[in-house]
C-alpha cells in the first residue's frame, strides 16, 4: 500500500512483514526510529513471536544477533557510526561464522569532530567485515532492500547490511509503496538454517582455527560473496517481476549506454544526479549515471560493463581514505583498469554537508572543460583551511584544528581567555 | 514542483508541520516528501524543516535552496537566521505574529515581491484559543493553503486530523479552519483596497 511515511517507520514496518524473531538493540543516540518503531510492534504484539532485546551495548547488541542467530532464530538489529564501530569486532566475528544477521546502517559519518550527521564513513569501516553491503537510493528501495537481504543472507549464510543515508533517508517522509505480508512471506521463505545450535544435535560454533585451514575457511566466505554477485541480481529480478519494483541488484545504470561522462555515486545523492544529468541531456551533453548497489561483493563485471563507453568517470563519495583518496573510486579503477578512462574522484557531503544540485552542476561544468582534478573535495573552503594551516605555521601551540575553524566561522564560543 | 522551507524553534512542531504539509499534498495525488534540516534538536533553538510537492516523482535529496514558500513560525528568528536565503520574487512569505508585515520592520527588502504573497497570521494566538498551547504549526498550514492555494484546506484538514487523533486532532482542525479564514480574509480586504 502507497503511504506518505518516515524512511526510518518505513524500513521497520518491513522488517516486521520480514518476521524477524529476536530483534536486539541500545536504544541511545545513534539510533533511528527504526528500532522504536520495531520495538513498539514487538510490545503491542503485532510482531510476535518475536523478542525485542534491550542490550547493555552496541557491542552486546551484535553479541546477541550473534546468540540468537546461532539458535536459528531470524535476527535483525540497527545502528550507526560509532555504534557500528563499538560493535566492530562482532561484526567481523558475524561474518566470520557465516551468520545471516541483517542490520540497517543509517549512514553517518565518524568522529573525531563529534558529528551526528550524515556520510558513508560508517560502511566504509566495515567494508572488509565479510558483511554484504548494499546502499539504497530511495526510501522505497531502502524498505525493498530488507526483504531481498534476508532472502539473501539466509540462503548464502552471510551477513547483510542494508545502508541507507542517515537523516537524509532516515528522517524523510516520502511515498513508499510497502509489501504486502503475503508477498512477503511468499518471496522469503521460513529461515532453515544451515548450522545451528541444537541440543538434539549439538555442535560447536566458533572454533579456534590455525594455520593448516584459516586461509580456506576466509576463502569460503570469499566463494559466498562471489556467489551473491550472481544471487543479487536474480533476487531482484524476481521481486522485480512481482512488485514492478526495480530495488536492488548489483548496478543501477541511468542514461549510460552513449555516456561519454558516468558519474558513479552510491545512496540518495543519486536522485539529486539524475535531476542534473536530465537536465544536461536537454542540452545534448552525453552525460550518465551510475548507482552502485551492491558495494560488497564489488560486482566489478557489471561496473566495468557500464562504463565500457565512458572517456570520463567521475566517482562521489561520502567518505575518503584519508592520505590516499577515495574508497569507492580505488574499487572503480580496479574494475576498469585501463589508461584511456580519465577517472575522477570528488569527495563530498562528508559529516552532512549537504551536497547541491549546483555543486553537482559544477562538477559537470568542469568535468565537461577537462577542468577537473584527480581528487575534488566538494564545496572546500579553501581560504579557511589556509588559515588554519597559516596558525599552525606560526604557532607551536595553535589548539585543536577543530575549534579553530569553529571559531573561524564564528559558530563557536570565544576562546576562554587563559 | 513547490518548494516550502519552515523555520522556528525546537518544541514549536517544526517538523511535523513539514510532515503534515507532505501528507496533505499525497492525499491529494501529488509526490511529495517532507524532512528535517538536521541538528541536535534542542528545545527553542533555531529548527528548519523543508517540503516540496510535484506531480512528477521527487528523485532528489537536497534542501531546499529555492523555496517557492517560507513560513516563519517564529517571528524572533527574523534578525538572527538568514530566512528568505533563495526566495524568489515571486515567492510567498507567512509569518506568525499578530503584528502586520509592515510593521515588522523589513525597509524596502520587499520591495521587489509580490505585496499580495506576503502575509502574517497570528497563529500563536489562534493556537492558544483552540489548544490552548502556544504551538503555531497547524494554524500556519491553514494559512498557507489561503495564502498560496498550493494546497486545499480540506487536504491540511484531514492529514492535521490524520496526526493529531482524538479532541487534539479537532482542536489543531479548528485551529486551522480559524488561521485559513483569518488568512482568506486579509487577502480579500487587500484586492479590495487595491481595486478601490
Amino acid at each position: 500500500m502507497l503511504r506518505q511515511i518516515e524512511g526510518s517507520k518505513a524500513i521497520a514496518e518491513t522488517v516486521a512483514l520480514c518476521r524477524p524473531e529476536v530483534v536486539c538493540a541500545y536504544p541511545i543516540s545513534p539510533q533511528t526510529h527504526i528500532i522504536e518503531a520495531v520495538g513498539a510492534m514487538v510490545k503491542a504484539g503485532t510482531l510476535a513471536p518475536c523478542e525485542f532485546i534491550n542490550v547493555e551495548s552496541e557491542f552486546a547488541a551484535m553479541s546477541v544477533a550473534i546468540g540468537a542467530s546461532a539458535t536459528g532464530a531470524r535476527a535483525y538489529t540497527a545502528t550507526a557510526s560509532q555504534g557500528l564501530l563499538f560493535m566492530m569486532e562482532a561484526v567481523y566475528n558475524a561474518a566470520g561464522l557465516g551468520l545471516p544477521i541483517v542490520m540497517t546502517l543509517a549512514n553517518r559519518a565518524i568522529g573525531a569532530p563529534i558529528n551526528i550527521w550524515n556520510d558513508h564513513s560508517d560502511a566504509m569501516a566495515v567494508r572488509d567485515s565479510g558483511w554484504i553491503q548494499l546502499f539504497a537510493e530511495s526510501n522505497q528501495e531502502a524498505s525493498d532492500l530488507h526483504v531481498q537481504a534476508f532472502r539473501l543472507a539466509e540462503e548464502l549464510s552471510v551477513p547483510v547490511m542494508v545502508c541507507v543515508d542517515g537523516f537524509i533517508l532516515t528522517h524523510a517522509v516520502e511515498g513508499v509503496d510497502l509489501l504486502d505480508q503475503s508477498f512477503v512471506d511468499s518471496f522469503l521463505p521460513p529461515y532453515e538454517p544451515r548450522q545451528m545450535l541444537d541440543t538434539k544435535a549439538p555442535v560447536s560454533i566458533g572454533a579456534m582455527v590455525g594455520p593448516e585451514a584459516f586461509e580456506e575457511v576466509r576463502y569460503l566466505a570469499h566463494l559466498r560473496q562471489l556467489d551473491a554477485l550472481e544471487r543479487i541480481p536474480e533476487i531482484a529480478r524476481e521481486f522485480f517481476e512481482s512488485t514492478g519494483r526495480e530495488s536492488g541488484g548489483l548496478v543501477r545504470p541511468y542514461r549510460t549506454d552513449d555516456a561519454e561522462t558516468v558519474v558513479v555515486a552510491m545512496g540518495s545523492v543519486l536522485g539529486t544526479l539524475k535531476d542534473a544529468v536530465d537536465a544536461r541531456r536537454d542540452l545534448g551533453e552525453l552525460v550518465g549515471v551510475l548507482g552502485v548497489t551492491s558495494f560488497r561483493p564489488f560486482p566489478s563485471e557489471a561496473v566495468r560493463d557500464a562504463l565500457a563507453h565512458a572517456r570520463q568517470v567521475i566517482v562521489i563519495e561520502k567518505a575518503f581514505n584519508i592520505g590516499a583518496g577515495g574508497v569507492l573510486s580505488t574499487d572503480i579503477a580496479i574494475a576498469i583498469h585501463n589508461e584511456q578512462t580519465l577517472l575522477r574522484t570528488v569527495v563530498a557531503g562528508l559529516g552532512g554537508r549537504a551536497i547541491t544540485r549546483r555543486s553537482l552542476e559544477k562538477v559537470l561544468d568542469d568535468a565537461s572543460r577537462d577542468e577537473l582534478a584527480a581528487l575534488t573535495f566538494l564545496d572546500l573552503d579553501q581560504e579557511a583551511v589556509d588559515r588554519e594551516r597559516a596558525r599552525m605555521q606560526a604557532s607551536r601551540r595553535s589548539g585543536p584544528s577543530a575549534e579553530n575553524l569553529l571559531r573561524d566561522r564564528g559558530t563557536a564560543s570565544p576562546k576562554i581567555p587563559a | 514542483m513547490f518548494q516550502i522551507r519552515i523555520h522556528g524553534r525546537g518544541g514549536q512542531g517544526v517538523v511535523t508541520a513539514a510532515e503534515i504539509l507532505s501528507v496533505a499534498a499525497f492525499d491529494e495525488g501529488r509526490h511529495a516528501q517532507a524532512f528535517p534540516s538536521f541538528g541536535s534538536e534542542r528545545t527553542g533553538a533555531p529548527v528548519v524543516s523543508f517540503c516540496r510537492f510535484d506531480d512528477r516523482v521527487i528523485r532528489t535529496h537536497e534542501p531546499v535552496m529555492e523555496p517557492d514558500a517560507v513560513i516563519i513560525q517564529d517571528v524572533t528568528l527574523i534578525h538572527q537566521v538568514d530566512l528568505f536565503s533563495g526566495l524568489s520574487p515571486d515567492g510567498y512569505v507567512l509569518i506568525n505574529t499578530s503584528k502586520s508585515f509592515s510593521d515588522l520592520g523589513f525597509g524596502d527588502f520587499f520591495d521587489q515581491y509580490h505585496i499580495e504573497h506576503l502575509m502574517t497570521c497570528p497563529a500563536t494566538e489562534i493556537a492558544l484559543e483552540h489548544l490552548g498551547r502556544p504551538l503555531p504549526n497547524a494554524a500556519l498550514l491553514g494559512g498557507f493553503a489561503a495564502l498560496t492555494g498550493e494546497i486545499t484546506w480540506d487536504a491540511i484538514d484531514k492529514a492535521v486530523r490524520e496526526h493529531f487523533t482524538g479532541p487534539v486532532g479537532e482542536r489543531n482542525a479548528a485551529a486551522v479552519k480559524a488561521a485559513f479564514d483569518y488568512v482568506a480574509s486579509k487577502l480579500k480586504e487587500a484586492a479590495r483596497a487595491s481595486t478601490n
